[in-house]
């Protein structure tokens, strides 16, 4: 049944390929999560009327983040090529296409981190500051426990960019469902495949979206 | 407890500076409730938060429990503000903490143990009367509940002064009464001082020993809640007294009485003892006058009970003027608002 309705599908190497799609996306969003809320929190923190207000770091930090979001995905990767072979040694693979994955996905982030931020009532900082809570405190115990549903919610998003990004990856060979659909789906005209590829992708994104709106309404108590 | 000497604060913007708080010198003593009244803008949110250097004075020395606070910074500053409790109008709780860990909140900052944290919070919401709520968040609790819980939070480190930023302002009468009881217990228990801002007279009224009356960034009249309120000096602050025991519609109706009547309106401000005194009875005994009730209102502040009593004299005027000079021998003052 499923050899007649899918007759060009290699089960074997699509199990692979989403296999290759889900170890990207988990890892590119784990280093997102953690680089986007530094760079959201250094955006936010050093911004007007903020604790570390500093006009020159933060338009630093803004200047790189936008510079990053404005390049487009699949010009980042070949731009990034000599970075990743430094860092991780090799320009094929999966985890070559990591840098430029959290590269181009960390300032996208970095500022639904800051607009999280910005959302936080700016007098539970003032009652904070009014207890004698120090910068540290104010960062760990206020500003991102109140932030967190608006940050988890982010990172669902950001995680669905993430898996149409390594999509594209496949440019330098790092493999995924994209890249299957693409080379075996399109190009040797086999459209089962490609039909296979994109229900799969369906599927892990149906699983990241459910999985971060139940995290966001467990976490959210307003 | 609290020494403001010299103290100015002044905001620099694009559009010029502003000077929010002018040439501000009170000291409130150990104890007391101490209120700041003035109209949105006149600088008293400014001067409150200058109380724990959340704005650090332009110029001058705030000393809170013998610590010049001014000449503090960093580790110093946060551990003198563990001192000084501070409530807001928006009660500013953190919402993602339940009511334990929101109370719990400042201890943790100031470094109680978990055990010790528990049991402080547990006296705390049996102090303010949160008993069964300690599991819920904010977003469970009616707006009463909480401002109690930034109380308990406020008094968790066993602050010597509390300082109250319109801690009323957001809450219905009622729930606004309750507070204040709570606000005026908690001085009594603890002896601890208080000092709280607010645009409402019956605020200060009701739990105050001391106001402070601001406007455009300067105190204009300060002194007892009693003496304020009986010899208003500036017209802001008779504009703020009168808010109180005139009404609006109480206003018009008397002015409408006035054109119909004969007589003289004449108000009769009673304090004290005074306020139990017979004093209409004695005289219409005495003296040859009609007296035609008007309105008649009693206060009860911290200092003691105030009376006003608004009435219609008709005789002869030297008659009036007799009773009247009677009156004032009782220790009640009179005033003759129009003639009829």
């Amino acid at each position: 049944m499923v050899e007649t309705l899918f007759p060009n599908v290699n089960w074997e190497s699509m199990w692979e390929a989403t296999i290759q799609t889900a170890y990207m996306t988990a890892i590119s969003v784990l280093a997102t999560f953690i680089l986007g809320i530094l760079l959201g929190l250094l955006l936010f923190l050093t911004g007007r009327g903020n604790i570390w207000e500093n006009k020159f770091v933060n338009s630093i930090i803004a200047g790189i983040v936008n510079l990053f979001r404005s390049i487009p995905f699949i010009i980042l990767i070949i731009l990034l090529i000599p970075l990743s072979v430094y860092i991780i040694g090799t320009m094929l693979g999966a985890n070559a296409a990591l840098p430029a994955l959290i590269a181009g996905a960390a300032p996208f982030y970095a500022r639904m981190v800051e607009i999280a931020l910005r959302e936080v009532n700016k007098g539970v900082i003032e009652a904070s500051q009014s207890m004698g809570a120090s910068n540290g405190e104010i960062i760990f115990k206020v500003l991102l426990p109140e932030a967190m549903p608006a940050l988890i919610s982010g990172i669902t998003v950001t995680a669905i960019a993430l898996v149409s990004y390594t999509a594209m990856a496949g440019v330098v060979g790092a493999g995924g469902l994209g890249n299957l659909a693409y080379l075996e789906g399109f190009q040797r005209n086999n459209p089962d495949v490609t039909l296979v590829a994109t229900v799969l992708i369906l599927v892990i994104v149906a699983i990241l979206q459910i999985a971060g709106d139940l995290a966001t309404r467990v976490i959210d108590k307003r | 407890m609290i020494e403001l000497k010299g103290i100015n604060k002044t905001f620099f913007s694009k559009s010029g500076k502003v000077e929010a708080v002018k040439d501000v010198n009170l000291s409130v003593k150990k104890g007391e409730i101490f209120g700041v009244i003035g109209y949105s803008g006149a600088g008293k949110s400014t001067l409150i938060r200058m109380l724990n250097l959340l704005e650090r004075p332009t110029d001058g020395t705030v000393t809170v429990a013998g610590n010049n606070l001014s000449s503090l910074k960093g580790k110093d500053l946060r551990a003198a503000r563990q001192e000084i409790g501070m409530i807001f109008q928006h009660f500013n709780i953190l919402w993602s903490r339940t009511v334990r860990d929101n109370i719990a909140f400042p201890l943790e900052i100031s470094g109680v143990s978990k055990e010790k944290r528990m049991k402080r919070v547990d006296e705390l919401i049996k102090l303010v009367g949160l008993e069964g709520r300690e599991a819920a968040y904010p977003s469970q609790l009616s707006g009463g509940q909480k401002q109690r819980v930034g109380i308990a939070r406020a008094l968790a480190n066993n602050p010597k002064v509390l300082l109250c930023d319109e801690a009323t302002s957001a809450l219905d009468p009622k729930t606004t009464d309750s507070i204040l009881e709570l606000l005026t217990e908690i001085n009594q228990k603890l002896g601890l001082t208080i000092v709280l801002i607010t645009h409402e007279m019956h605020v200060i009224r009701k739990i105050c020993h001391r106001v402070a009356v601001m406007e455009n960034g300067r105190v204009v009249e300060n002194g007892s809640v009693l003496e304020v309120f009986h010899h208003p000096q500036e017209d802001i602050t008779k504009d703020f007294v009168n808010q109180l025991s005139e009404p609006e519609e109480m206003k018009e109706s008397i002015a409408h009485l006035a054109a119909s009547q004969e007589g003289e309106l004449v108000q009769f401000t009673f304090l004290k003892g005074k306020t139990g005194s017979p004093l209409v009875t004695e005289l219409i005994r005495q003296f040859d006058i009609e007296v035609n009730i008007i309105q008649g209102k009693i206060s009860h502040t911290q200092d003691g009970p105030y009376g006003k009593l608004s009435v219609f004299i008709k005789g002869e005027p030297t008659v009036i003027e007799s009773a009247l000079k009677y009156v004032r021998e009782q220790g009640v003052e009179a005033e003759v608002i129009t003639n009829g």
